[in-house]
């Protein structure tokens, strides 16, 4: 199964994680350092829900619950626990909360599963906001914990291997042949004795970890944290889009679509401040008639396989 | 040989001449190009409007108005130097807003940076502005940890109080009204869920224990509540002389509308940000009349009538009567801690800032532990304009009108 | 607060949620595009309105008769010249979903950003009968009372339509089996058309009608998309009396809790309740296969 062609990957994407790690030793720029910070971000963010939405076609909007979650994790735990023991503790919500929710869920397909999770998303922040309101009496959490930039992109950094490394696994093994059959027919896929709902729940949680995590890594740059910012349904929003764009079958699709978009978001929004919406508008429309299979497909040549 | 030494004399003379003057040769030739002044602030999103009403009709006033007039003078190069302006979108959002500010500090090397509207967004660039040692001069922020942000931030100024201020100034007036036999003790609130009705419905509770008075209702609703008749109906049945929201702009406007359609029609009924906009002036008119809220201005006072008329050429709207004229004041602070500094000296300047004395439309400013505190807390509708009540011994205060008439049709 | 106060609001909430939703329900369920734009949609109708009653005096009244054509011939065009492409290129196959999810999530930026352009960020507001009208001891607003009104008729009659005339067959033949429809010599795209220039007269109704007596802002169009899904969804796609029905349910939920739990908790009820309904139903409330 080990091709020369698989280790040279491999090698390659190794290769690529060290350099971008060294890259803030290097450099002393706060601005470059924090648009790099938000590239890893919604990197991260979409290559995570491309871990369950690419293969089984499920459109989630609910990237932001677990967001919110694992940012308000790092809030209330932050000056707590040791930083490992915020992530831990990010990590076991969010797998729990997945395992919830997706056992109940997952028998929804198609638009009704794409706006139940928008609404459980918007529930979870509802939620939030009673008990800040109601039980601490305190809306706003403050995040005063001992991160650094530098520490944030390093930590994004790790986790992008991680999912990365997760993803182009879990495409060699059964399960990611049973994943396959899924997304073409889960009729099919049943019949031949897949059991669809454990490969999707386990999937979704794995999914939804990293995504959690990533909240909690991310919290300490705002110092402010409440239900509108931690809960911002612009980010399920953002990270759908630019998984879609990219192309979320392939393994590199979310990447090829967060790292152009953020840019170009920075781009338009500094650029054109008071055109912003119209232009970034246009560029979607554009994209979505221009390149019909995702930005992936620039990449392929003519008659490659996806 | 010759004409060297005469070159040379003439040089010399030049500069005696100049130093005469008062005009270094040396700082004559550095003046600046011009003020960099930089701004990120939500042209889209949430905070949209908030920033609409009260940000940047007063960021681009006071640079148009500068640059009319030559520009901010500097004496250290004895001219008047233009402003540049930079300005980003931040969408609403708090890293888009930390981004941009890191931006215009590291990348663009901005001279003076502006923050957004919104108490959230002032606070998660507060940590930025801290690191790069430039002054924020937070208008549009209230909140309770101002006396110890300021204590963490050395460059942070906070301009609009703090929740308790306006919730205890609030009680105050409403204990004095109660002693004078015109108001019961019973008082109906309600706050929208989020930083500022929250803090203030914190602040206000605290206060309403102190000052005696009893809560018979005291709710919170979430952003986004499109019907107030469940709420104003239950406060209509408590029988309440004194009715407070802590709202937003969009809630403001629908309490006030379906209060006036079911009839409730407390003693005194405070509400939140909005309740100064002049959108509310223009929709509700005459209806306005005794509606008591957040801010105020001292509308007989020439400086804030000019304030006015100069907003109204400037930016085809009239301002707030909460945060606005603040809002200009602390540039006017900002304009004339460079002017007073006289060159780009940013730690020059901040310390200008926190310990100088400055004259605005606001009369004198001058600033206490980098918090500004001479504001009016109560304002109140009375004959279409929204005058200061509370602090009642403030020059300029109005008595305020009280009951609250009847609504107009 | 009495039972009739209960019945009233609730019921002119809901029947706004649902007659917000009711265009949306016939653009997904016939011509099977998820619009995101849709809350643009409805905002800019607002603006118009605002913009004639305070420009030139014109009643809010004959303003909703002219969103009407106005609605109908904006949304069909998008869909003739914006999402026919699509359609094409993707066989109206599963693929069109996600084309047409980042299609109209491009256009509404391009709508909002046109708005902001023109209107900047601020909340606008007029009055209209902004009245009390007397019902039994309770009070309801005139403007709040309309919508009900409006979504009942428009429900009630946008159903007879489609139940008992021939285009009304035509379009849920189009809605029950697109491809089956082909056969039988319907010509799907224009009808597909045909119903997304009717949900694009809906939801210019729904905006004027919102304008009365809602303030509103250029980025507010996504709150009201949002709910409007929910409300499709909960109620099944494509079906109107579910979307009245779903929308009541909300309204009535969140005026019960309103007054005798916590307002605090609105949101949150409805969110819980539209969940719940989707677990137990998984098609809605009166959907009838999944799609």
């Amino acid at each position: 199964m080990n091709s020369p062609r698989e280790w040279w990957a491999w090698g390659a994407g190794a290769t690529a994680v060290l350099g971008l790690a060294l890259l803030p030793l290097w450099l002393q720029n706060d601005y470059v350092l924090s648009l790099l910070i938000s590239v890893l971000m919604y990197s991260v963010l979409a290559t995570a829900w491309a871990l369950f939405s690419g293969p089984t076609r499920y459109i989630s909007l609910a990237t932001v619950a677990f967001f919110g979650v694992g940012a308000y994790t790092t809030a209330v735990l932050g000056e707590v626990l040791p930083w490992a023991g915020v992530l831990a503790v990010a990590l076991l919500l969010g797998v729990v909360m997945a395992l919830l929710v997706g056992l109940a869920t997952l028998r929804l397909s198609g638009v009704y599963f794409v706006i139940f999770s928008f609404g459980l998303a918007e529930l979870t922040k509802q939620l939030v906001t009673w008990y800040e309101v109601n039980i601490t009496k305190e809306i706003g959490r403050y995040v005063f914990v001992d991160i650094t930039q530098q520490h944030i992109y390093w930590q994004l950094l790790g986790l992008l291997a991680l999912v990365l490394a997760l993803r182009a696994l879990i495409q060699r093994t059964r399960l990611g042949l049973a994943l396959r059959v899924i997304g073409e027919d889960e009729t099919v896929a049943v019949h031949v004795g897949i059991n669809t709902t454990v490969v999707k729940v386990v999937l979704f949680a794995a999914s939804s970890a990293f995504i959690t995590v990533t909240g909690a890594v991310m919290a300490p740059r705002w110092t402010y944290i409440d239900p509108s910012i931690a809960f911002a349904p612009v980010i399920s929003f953002q990270t759908l889009i630019m998984a879609l764009l990219g192309g979320p079958a392939a393994l590199l699709g979310p990447l090829l679509g967060a790292a152009p978009l953020v840019l170009l978001f920075e781009f338009l929004s500094a650029s054109f401040p008071n055109h912003f919406s119209i232009l970034l508008g246009l560029v979607f429309m554009v994209i979505v008639y221009l390149v019909p299979n995702g930005l992936v497909s620039l990449l392929r040549r003519k008659g490659g396989r996806p | 040989m010759h004409a060297d030494t005469k070159r040379f004399w003439l040089k010399h003379a030049a500069v005696a001449a100049m130093v005469a003057c008062g005009l270094p040769l040396a700082q004559a030739q550095d003046a600046p190009k011009s003020v960099r002044i930089g701004w990120a602030i939500a042209k889209t999103g949430p905070n949209a409007g908030g920033t609409a009403t009260t940000v940047t009709p007063n960021y681009e006033m006071w640079v148009k108005e500068i640059n009319a007039a030559g520009g901010l003078m500097l004496k250290a190069y004895g001219k008047r130097v233009p402003i540049e302006v930079v300005e980003y979108d931040d969408r609403s959002s708090s890293e888009e807003a930390v981004r941009a500010t890191e931006r215009l500090m590291t990348q663009d090397k901005v001279d003076f940076v502006l923050p957004p509207w919104g108490t959230a967004n002032n606070l998660a660039v507060g940590p930025t502005y801290e690191k790069h040692k430039y002054p924020l001069l937070a208008v549009n922020s209230v909140t309770d940890k101002a006396p110890d942000l300021v204590k963490r931030w050395k460059h942070a100024f906070f301009f609009l109080g703090t929740g308790t201020q306006y919730a205890e100034a609030l009680v105050s007036y409403l204990e004095e009204a109660k002693k004078a036999g015109k108001i019961g003790d019973k008082i109906a609130m309600v706050n929208i869920a989020d930083g500022f009705g929250v803090e203030l419905a914190n602040a206000a509770r605290k206060a309403a224990a102190k000052h005696g008075f009893t809560l018979v209702y005291d709710k919170s609703y979430p952003i986004g509540t499109q019907d107030m008749t469940p709420i104003l109906n239950e406060v209509k049945g408590k029988g309440a002389d004194t009715f407070i929201a802590f709202s937003y702009p969009p809630d403001t406007f629908l309490i006030t509308d379906q209060s006036k359609v079911l009839g409730l029609n407390p003693k005194v009924m405070f509400l939140g940000v909005g309740s100064q906009f002049p959108m509310y002036k223009q929709k509700f008119g005459a209806s306005a009349e005794g509606i008591m809220g957040p801010g105020g201005v001292d509308f007989d006072s020439p400086a804030i009538k000019d304030y006015f008329q100069r907003h109204v050429a400037s930016s085809k709207q009239e301002p707030d009567r909460f945060a606005s004229t603040v809002q200009y004041a602390a540039l006017q602070v900002l304009q004339q801690a460079i002017e007073k500094v006289g060159k780009i000296d940013r730690a020059a300047v901040t310390n200008e800032i926190r310990t100088g004395s400055f004259d605005t439309i606001l009369g004198p400013v001058k600033l206490e532990n980098q918090l500004f505190n001479n504001l009016w807390w109560v304002g109140q509708w009375q004959n279409g304009e929204f005058y200061g009540v509370a602090p009642s011994a403030k020059k300029g205060a109005k008595p305020a009108l009280l009951p609250k008439p009847a609504w107009k049709n | 607060m009495n039972f009739l106060d209960v019945l009233l609001a609730g019921a002119t909430l809901g029947g706004l949620y649902g007659l917000v939703a009711m265009g949306l329900t016939l653009q997904y369920g016939v011509a099977r595009i998820m619009n995101l734009s849709y809350g643009e949609f409805l905002i800019a109708p607002a603006f118009l309105t605002y913009v004639l009653v305070s420009q030139f005096g014109l009643s809010p009244l004959w303003v909703l008769v002219l969103a009407i054509p106005l609605g109908f011939a904006v949304q069909w065009l998008v869909y003739q010249l914006l999402l026919t492409p699509l359609v094409r290129r993707t066989g109206a196959g599963p693929a069109l979903e996600v084309d047409s999810i980042l299609a109209t999530f491009g256009l509404l930026f391009v709508v909002q950003g046109a708005m902001l352009v023109v209107f900047g960020g601020n909340y606008y507001s007029y009055e209209y009968l902004s009245v009390p009208i007397h019902v039994l001891g309770s009070t309801v607003a005139a403007n709040r009372l309309l919508v009900l009104v409006v979504a009942v008729l428009v429900g009630g009659g946008l159903y007879a339509l489609l139940t008992r005339t021939r285009m009304g067959t035509v379009v849920r033949a189009v809605s029950v089996a697109p491809r089956f429809a082909q056969l039988v010599g319907i010509n799907v795209r224009q009808t597909s058309a045909l119903a997304f220039g009717m949900g694009g007269a809906l939801v210019a109704v729904s905006g004027v009608l919102v304008s009365m007596f809602l303030p509103f802002s250029a980025s507010m169009g996504t709150m009201f998309a949002m709910k409007a899904l929910i409300v499709v969804i909960m109620g099944g796609v494509g079906n109107l009396m579910g979307c009245l029905m779903a929308g009541l349910l909300l309204g009535f939920a969140e005026t019960l809790v309103a007054s005798f739990v916590d307002p605090g908790l609105t949101l949150a009820v409805n969110f819980g309740l539209f969940l719940l309904v989707l677990l137990f139903r998984p098609t809605g409330l009166f959907g009838k296969a999944a799609r």
